[in-house]
């Protein structure tokens, strides 16, 4: 079991590092954007969703209502129910408030990670555990540090820091496109998404992406079976 | 400000949960088909994708692929690390570096 924790623990550490900077950029953000280092902390604790948190601190510094700024994490955040989706089939011998307390550390970075890991190996409580505790105490060690100092800096977006997320993103996204098929849903989730959002500008673009790419990533998959089926015979 | 902001918070904090727990602890109770599994595989690349593109493409409120965007700029030194190293932090490091570099180039934009 403590074996199990270990090698979670283990699993989270590029996430505890790659949770820094980004971390940091937030805290930062955040705090100049009228957030105290309490309201950080607890958004971090009980969110602790990335992307969520940049966005909905800019809307509270732009006076937007807290029914549009929840709609907006709800619809952001929507996604991690295709990653527990996909995690669902490898937690059937964890009992349901197992379930439930690792749900809370679904996130895209620990995701990228496990959704992995349970392809080849046993999902353990202890595993998840230790990946899940590592990852988010950094994350909210990082956020805070960052609101910290945040209100002592001025001019952040000069130092870089408004692109660690995007450079996240690529650094999560790119080790996991392995063959074409990848590549192609890769490349139909990011235009779909991008079209989407450019020309109805709300925020069900990631969601609706990832959906019609994935089915495309199945159809092709057809696709290529009866070719080489036809092949064959 | 400060009660609007707890509510607000907390507001995220139950949106975000209930997405996060209800497949886990619904689906893993049933069996489900093979190509649903094979269309859930394909789920964490499309959602990184769909998230970084508009990210990196959009640029001050508009769709840009032009050499003004310091979002694109940025991202192709990432990308060539990630495909070189696989490694998330020298990623993140060269990402805020490039931006960093950029700004101190280009501070008209």
């Amino acid at each position: 079991m403590i074996s199990e924790w270990r090698k979670g623990a283990k699993a989270a550490i590029p996430i505890m590092i790659g949770y820094v900077p980004i971390g940091l950029a937030f805290g930062i953000l955040a705090s100049q954007q009228g957030l105290t280092v309490g309201n950080i902390f607890f958004m971090s604790l009980f969110v602790y969703a990335g992307s969520a948190q940049f966005i909905a601190a800019a809307m509270m510094f732009s006076g937007s209502q807290a029914i549009s700024i929840i709609t907006t994490t709800f619809l952001v955040n929507l996604r991690h129910l295709l990653m527990s989706a996909s995690l669902a089939p490898h937690m059937k011998k964890l009992s349901s408030v197992i379930q439930s307390l690792i749900s809370f550390g679904i996130t895209d970075e620990t995701f990228a990670v496990s959704g992995n890991y349970v392809q080849n190996n046993k999902a353990s409580a202890g595993f998840f555990g230790g990946l899940h505790i590592a990852s988010h105490s950094s994350w909210i060690l990082s956020t805070v540090i960052g609101g910290i100092f945040g209100s002592k800096l001025t001019e952040t977006t000069k130092w870089g820091l408004d692109f660690a997320l995007s450079a996240m993103f690529i650094g999560l996204l790119v080790p996991q496109l392995k063959d074409k098929r990848g590549l192609l849903v890769c490349i139909c989730a990011g235009l779909l998404s991008l079209i989407l959002k450019s020309y109805t500008g709300g925020n069900y673009n990631v969601i609706i992406a990832a959906i019609i790419a994935a089915t495309i990533g199945v159809m092709a998959e057809k696709w290529n079976n009866k070719q080489s089926l036809s092949y064959s015979e | 400000m400060e009660q609007q902001a707890i509510l607000i918070i907390l507001g995220m904090s139950i949106v975000t949960y209930i997405p996060r727990a209800l497949p886990i602890i619904v689906l893993s109770k049933f069996k489900l088909p093979d190509w649903f599994l094979r269309w859930l595989k394909y789920i964490p690349v499309a959602i990184l994708s769909a998230l970084l593109v508009p990210e990196v493409v959009i640029f001050e409120d508009s769709v840009n692929f032009s050499l003004d965007n310091k979002n694109l700029l940025a991202a192709i030194p990432s990308l060539l690390v990630a495909y070189k190293t696989k490694n998330l932090f020298v990623t993140v490091s060269v990402g805020i570096m490039s931006m960093l570099i950029l700004n101190l180039l280009l501070p008209n934009y």
